[in-house]
């Protein structure tokens, strides 16, 4: 399988205090190998080490153990960053330059033609949704959601074969993220691997082919989105939403079928059960009861509810 | 720059017959002046800056090495100084025919040269410091390197005339691990006509580019083994 990231037994221990003396391991022998052309979510809670990942991948970090490969080079070979684009977290440029003289530096850094860099830089601005009254505004007049599209946009000035994309989402509006959701599924389109950390879950199950999860530093879960939602639970439950039921009956009938949990609302009620088999136990209680069966549905197990699991699976295991 | 010049014109109204002579030591003094505060108070926040507005993020993540990185940085710096140089240069020229002198117009431009050598060495040291340690701490440590190396000479000597052998040798190392900036100074014999010999000025080019050369290893060396958070 050709894998266009290579990450093996990647570490990373800041040293803190004063005399520096103190080791706090922020990434822990990490193993993941990412597929060409896909999107790849990058998961976990706050200081799980998404972002160290992603900075000893661009060289703005140096591991402390393991090492790592993008397009079959190592990362600390300079050249190879010319087919790859990087979006910071919350990025930061130089505030005096205008949208367009920075995404016309960045080309120059990689050694555009100026006819290249002037069409990249008009296609990217466009594209991220910055308007063309904005192109020649100081940056420093930005908002984070603009300055956020200018990072998107200077991430892909070179027409990169990966692209990392660190909280892609951060201070955009429902708009915005919409729009940055559609540039990210065409950067697949065009054989573009990208892979992103983030936060928003919603935009990883809509985006993402495979996703690996982080806790403290170690992996805790990777693989196909699919597969990892149905293998590690499935369906969840099932919810039957009834109305015109007598909710003081209906209740009392219900405490014979272990695990059910019943919502009352002024039209009827949303039943939940935990086993199919139950669906038919219940139905002659909602007809004794004077209901009238709306919908039966599956509920699968989300990827916040396995989010939420392998985030916290060491405080439960405590 | 031009109120110095203008200043310089007016003393020299007073200085009889000395005011061609007047206008050369003031400005060139205060070129040197300018161009150090320039070389220390741009030099430190170079790279230190970068890194705490956390601007190098998205350039390291393209096909830029961090000596690369360094060596950008330094040379556009010196380039903003020589443009700044002889500009200033131009305004003591024009001050010069102002007042009717032409011999020094041209015998100033070597000590020109030498005052830009000595700002390319302060703004190398400058970025050495800035590669490891805030801005205000590299323009304080920068500045006493610039003390020090216009008192190089005297202080190898004191270290002598102290006769402690202790003394003696770490007056002898700071005389040879900082630059002896003295090999730079000619501006009191520019302002008196005189041109620094070819001798002089091939041995105070080399040491400067070999000084350079040093200062933008180590500067190198220090920034590529740092991690930026």
């Amino acid at each position: 399988m050709n894998h266009v990231i290579e990450i093996n037994n990647l570490s990373k221990d800041y040293e803190t205090g004063f005399w520096r003396k103190r080791k706090v391991r922020a990434l822990d022998s990490l193993d993941l190998n990412v597929k060409g052309g896909q999107i790849f979510g990058f998961l976990g809670g706050n200081g799980a080490g998404k972002t160290t990942t992603i900075k000893i991948l661009m060289s703005l970090l140096y591991p402390t153990e393991g090492m790592a490969k993008i397009l079959g080079r190592d990362i600390s070979d300079v050249q190879m960053h010319s087919s790859i684009g990087y979006c910071p977290e919350n990025p930061y440029f130089y505030d005096y330059l205008t949208a367009r003289e920075i995404m016309n530096y960045f080309g120059e850094l990689f050694g555009l033609s100026t006819e290249r860099r002037k069409t990249r830089t008009e296609q990217l601005l466009t594209s991220v949704g910055l308007s063309e009254k904005d192109w020649d505004r100081q940056l420093r007049k930005f908002s984070k959601g603009m300055l956020q599209r200018v990072g998107l946009a200077q991430a892909l000035i070179n027409s990169p074969e990966v692209v990392f994309l660190d909280e892609p989402m951060s201070g955009l509006d429902p708009i915005g993220r919409r729009e940055i959701r559609e540039l990210i599924v065409g950067l697949r389109e065009k054989g573009t691997t990208v892979f992103m950390s983030t936060h928003i879950l919603s935009d990883v199950e809509s985006l993402c082919d495979e996703v690996a999860i982080l806790r403290k530093g170690r992996l805790a879960a990777t693989g196909n989105l699919t597969d990892l939602l149905s293998e590690t639970g499935g369906t969840r439950s099932f919810e039957i939403v009834v109305s015109g039921v007598s909710p003081v009956a209906l209740n009392e009938d219900l405490t014979a079928v272990a695990g059910a949990t019943t919502a009352f609302h002024p039209s009827g009620a949303r039943i939940e059960v935990l086993a199919e088999e139950d669906i038919d136990r219940v139905f002659p209680m909602i007809r004794k009861n004077g209901g009238r069966l709306v919908s039966v549905t599956p509920v699968k197990q989300s990827l916040e509810d396995l989010f939420v699991r392998e985030t916290k699976a060491d405080e439960v295991s405590a | 720059m031009l109120l110095v010049i203008g200043c310089a014109v007016l003393l020299g109204d007073l200085t009889d017959g000395q005011e061609a002579r007047t206008i050369v030591n003031i400005s060139l003094n205060a070129m040197l002046l300018f161009g150090v505060f320039i070389a220390i108070f741009v030099g430190v926040g170079l790279v230190s800056k970068e890194i705490e507005k956390r601007t190098v993020f998205a350039i390291f993540a393209k096909p830029v090495s961090r000596p690369q990185f360094i060596i950008g940085k330094y040379l556009g710096l010196c380039l903003t100084l020589l443009i700044n140089i002889v500009v200033m240069g131009l305004g003591v020229v024009a001050a010069l025919a102002y007042v009717g002198d032409r011999e020094l117009v041209f015998s100033i431009w070597g000590a020109i040269y030498l005052i830009f050598l000595e700002l390319a060495i302060v703004t190398s040291v400058a970025i050495v410091f800035s590669s490891f340690s805030s801005a205000a701490l590299s323009a304080l440590l920068t500045f006493l390197v610039f003390l020090i190396g216009h008192l190089s000479t005297s202080l190898r000597d004191l270290g002598q005339a102290l006769g402690s052998e202790v003394a003696r040798i770490v007056f002898e190392i700071i005389y040879y691990v900082l630059p002896n900036l003295q090999l730079f100074s000619f501006r009191s014999e520019a302002a008196n006509g005189l041109v620094p010999n070819a001798e002089m000025m091939l041995g105070a080019t080399a040491y400067a580019l070999v000084y350079v050369v040093i200062m933008l290893a180590i500067a190198a060396f220090v920034f590529q083994r740092r991690n930026f958070k």
